[in-house]
Parts: C-alpha cells; structure tokens; sequence
C-alpha cells in the first residue's frame, strides 16, 4: 500500500467515517514520509498540535512543521481566511519536493467554497518554488458532506484510500482512478501499532477491472439438439405461401361478401328431448325495465 | 449517576477521564436521561460544572438530580456549577431592552456568532487565580442540546466552530471534559442537523447513541444504548470499540442489559 507515497505530485484522498477514524492511518504514512528524511507540512484544523503530535517518535516530529488553525477557527485573534492559511503552510518549506497533510479537508470544506478550495489544491502543485512536486495528503470525512462536494474532490485526486472494517480488522480500499486506461482497486488489511507503523495482515487482492469486457469464448448453440431448427428448401416455400390469419386479402374478402355459396357453412340442428321442460314464459317478464 | 452506565463505560467519580469531548446523541428516543447522568457524575466527582441548559428549566434538573443524589442549589450557592438557564435568558432577549448585554444575543441579530456564548463558558470554568477559590478536580461542560441552537437559526458551522473553541479551551488547555447532546432527525431529514451530528461524532472520543426500538414501544426495554470509542489504536483487553446494550429507565435509576435478554423475559 505504501506505493501510494511513491508519487511525488499527487493528491492522495484518505476518505474516512465516524466508525472509522482515518487519522491515525495519516499519521502513519506522515511517519513513513518523515522516515524518508522528508518534511512534512500539517495543517491542523481538527485536533490540537500536543494531540496530533502524540505516539510519533522524536525525528518524525522534529521533521513535522505543524500550522494550527485548531485554536482559532473563526480568526478571532487574527484576520485570515482558511484558504490563505492552506497557501501559507508551503510559503515556509525547504525547496524542493514537499508534503503536505492537511487534516482535515472536510474542515476547509466546511468553513470555504469548494469551488475555492479544489482551485486552491490544484494551484498547490504549480507554485514556483514546488512545481508539480507537492503531495497532498487530504483527511476527509465522506459522511459529513453530500455528494456534490465529495465528486469535486474525488475527481481532483489522484488516489482515494477508504477506511473500513471488516471482521475486526481495518481495512483500506486503494483505488487508482485513471481515465482511458485500467482503473485499479485494492484492498489491504491491517493494523496501525502504537509508534503509528503500519502492519498488514494477510491481503486481499481484487481482480483489476478492465473497462472492455473479457473475451468469452463463443459456444455453438445449435449443436447436439434433439430437434430440428433448420428448415428445408421445401418447408421454406410453404411458410412463404401460408396466409396470415389475420390479413385481410381479397380472397377473404370474397368470401366475406358472398357466404350463401359456401358449402362449407356449418348448421345447427337441435332436437328437444321429451323429458325436456320448455317453460313458454318470458324470464325477462318481470324486470322493470 | 448511573453506576451500571459507570461499570459499562469502565470509569467512576474517582478516577474520571480528562481531556475528552464526549457525544450524546438520541433517536426516536430522549436521550436526557445521559445528561443527568454525566450531571451527576461530575458533581460526585468534584469537577466545576459549567452547565448551559438550553432545554429545561434549572428546577427540572434539580429534581431529578436529587433522585440521582445531588443537590444542584447546593452546588450552585458552593460555586461548584455555574447554571446557564437558556430558557430565562431567551425570555431576556426578547422581552428585555435591547442594549442589556446578554448571552443569547444571537438570537436577536442576524448573525450566527456564539461568541459571546464560548466567553461565558470561558470566563465560568478559567480559574479566577485569586487562590481563593476551593480547588476542584478538572473543569466540565455540559450542553443540553445542541439541536436548539440550530432550531433558535444559529448555522451548523458555526455550532461546530463554537465547539471547538470550548474543546481548545476546556479540553486542551484547562485538561477538562466536554459534554454534548444532540439529537438524531434522520426521520425528518435535516440535512443540517446530521451534518453536525457526523462532524461532531469526528470531533469525539466516545459517542454514546440512544436509539428507540425498532419494533416500537415496549414497557420492559425503553430503548438500546450504542457506546462507541473512537480514535483507539490498540484497544486495551477490557475497552471494546463499539458496544450494544438494551435499558431501562426506572424512576431513581437505569438498568442495562444484553439484547435480548431484559428481565421481564428471561
């Protein structure tokens, strides 16, 4: 799964639920980035900087730059807006290939535009002093927003990771979205220990899904039946001939016009039987009508 | 208290957790009795209480504390709870002259800032640090319910921000706990309502759910308790992630049962 790091400009959706928390699964791969001697910008808008910064070992944290917006959401003490501070986090980088973790983006979501916001992201990568060299990491929670917002980020991302259960377990479903070519899914197990490393547990692997269907063999349906489909040279010209029932031809109509000649004209004899009772009165004779 | 609920949540008055923001939510159901509950709690505790009651009148949670076994006059005259009665205040705002500073001035203008509301709980549970005052454990926000600021036109962002600030003050910097109701619409869809209740169920470290029955009303089993702790790495052998148990509101206490297996049945 740590292939999802190995992309230098991308943005990489960690999409996450009230029932499972994605944040420690950030500062995971925060920690895996640091390990790379790598620094790594935060913006902390959801959990103080002593909280976000707990169970990471010294040299993560001394690689962690961290911008709290935690204790001042409204700019009460100060006049900034969500979207400027998300721009200041890379002014003070180290030239050169960044990360940025911010946590959360539903946060910037909610206190901004999200036209604004996803214009913002996608001007991160083209700063002078970062060209194409920022990775994002976003922290969002897909059960606070509607889908209207959620689709203009996921069409943003270059990668989505959802954080799941299963059977006890957490999972993260990886998934590549890439127009024109092979999406790919995967879904990994595992568990994050108390220093935030990541284990996986035995992995599942979903099929890739290509967007052609695959290539089914074709079987011959007409084989080995124990009846006649075909028609011959013969039956075919009687079928041909065989006048519809309900088509109105002029041999039809011929016979329509003139019945009399028809012999062919059924009668109906009946003869009553002695023990027969037949009553002469009318059984309509009382009704009022 | 409740001390099933206490035993449940592995916690008691004298060793309370810190630092903590805790989510109460109810559906098709009402959730109050979790606010009393944690009312008590931390006064048995020996925490200040800043208690904003936007719900129910100061009487209402003074009877029913007194079957829990604690006096909220007492409480209030020692300086342990500071009583916000939303219900007065309301009343104040609307009936009062306009330049009398209040609280719940909010309601009045157009803007949703809560500003002066966070300054109310900060200036209750900020020591005075005139070393007069008798030292208590941690301080404690309690909140009966945040629903009601949406009802009164107060927007859900700012509702969420409001919060924030009280967990950066309370919970950060005072090592204090904060507790919220809220209630679950998913029968009317508000959209609002359950935005804010999933951004704040992101904000907590325990969320603890009433819900009604499915089935309907029942005499013997009032309701299901969903007790769900988040942010757990490695839960410890006697925490458990999420929990489901059934209960019983009697008159001076609650009782908890596995599904299934309430008294009346067995």
């Amino acid at each position: 799964m740590l292939q999802i790091l190995a992309s230098r400009g991308d943005l990489v959706l960690l999409r996450d639920s009230v029932e499972w928390e994605g944040r420690s699964l950030l500062k995971a791969l925060i920690r895996e980035v640091a390990l790379k001697g790598e620094q790594v910008q935060v913006l902390g808008c959801e959990v103080s900087e002593e909280v976000f910064r707990e169970g990471l070992d010294s040299d993560t944290n001394s690689r962690l730059v961290y911008h709290d917006v935690f204790r001042d959401p409204q700019g009460w003490t100060g006049n900034w807006g969500p979207l400027g501070i998300l721009r200041a986090c890379l002014r003070g980088a180290e030239p050169g290939p960044c990360t940025l973790a911010v946590d959360s983006l539903s946060w910037l979501l909610l206190h901004a535009p999200c036209s604004a916001l996803c214009q913002t992201l996608r001007a991160l990568g083209h700063d002078n002093s970062h060209p194409g060299r920022v990775r994002v990491l976003g922290l969002l929670h897909e059960d606070v927003h509607g889908p209207g917002p959620l689709g203009a980020l996921r069409s943003l991302a270059q990668i989505e990771v959802t954080v799941g259960g299963n059977l006890g377990f957490t999972t993260a479903q990886v998934f590549h979205p890439k127009p024109r070519h092979r999406s790919i899914e995967q879904t990994y197990w595992f568990s994050i220990l108390p220093n935030f490393s990541l284990e996986f547990h035995k992995e599942t692997l979903l099929e890739p899904r290509p967007h052609r269907g695959p290539q089914s063999p074709t079987v011959d349906a007409m084989a080995d039946l124990t009846f006649n489909v075909h028609l011959s040279k013969k039956e075919r010209e009687a079928r041909d001939t065989l006048a519809l029932p309900f088509h109105f031809s002029s041999e039809k109509q011929q016979s329509l016009l003139h019945p009399a000649l028809a012999s062919s004209t059924s009668q109906i004899f009946y003869e009553p039987d002695a023990d027969d009772y037949l009553d002469q009165e009318d059984p309509d004779d009382d009704l009022d009508i | 208290m409740f001390p099933e609920l206490n035993n449940l949540l592995n916690v008691s008055p004298d060793k309370p957790e810190q630092g903590k923001f805790t989510l109460l939510c109810d559906a098709k159901t009402d959730g109050g009795f979790l606010v009393h509950h944690f009312l008590s709690f931390y006064l048995k505790a020996n925490c200040k209480v800043c208690f904003v009651a936007l719900l129910q009148s100061f009487s209402h949670y003074n009877i029913v504390g007194q079957k829990l076994g604690v006096n909220l006059i007492a409480a209030r005259d020692r300086g342990q709870l500071v009583f916000f009665e939303g219900l007065k205040s309301t009343v104040e705002v609307l009936f009062g002259s306009k330049e009398q500073p209040n609280t719940l001035k909010f309601i009045r203008e157009s803007s949703s800032d809560l500003k002066s509301l966070y300054e109310f709980v900060q200036k209750a549970l900020t020591p005075s640090g005139d070393g007069s005052a008798t030292s208590w454990k941690f301080p404690v926000l309690l909140v009966d319910d945040l629903s009601v600021l949406l009802s009164l036109g107060v927007e859900a962002v700012a509702v969420l921000d409001f919060i924030q600030y009280c967990r950066a003050t309370v919970c950060c910097q005072l090592k204090g706990n904060v507790v919220a109701l809220v209630h679950d619409s998913d029968q009317t869809e508000d959209e609002e309502n359950a935005m804010l209740m999933n951004a704040l169920g992101h904000q907590s470290s325990l969320i603890l759910r009433a819900e009604g029955l499915v089935t309907g009303f029942c005499k013997d089993v009032h309701g299901q308790l969903k007790i769900l702790r988040r942010g757990l790495l490695q839960p410890k052998s006697e925490q458990t992630r999420s929990l489901i148990y059934q209960y019983k509101i009697q008159d001076k206490s609650v009782t908890f049962f596995a599904r299934g297996l309430s008294p009346a049945v067995l």
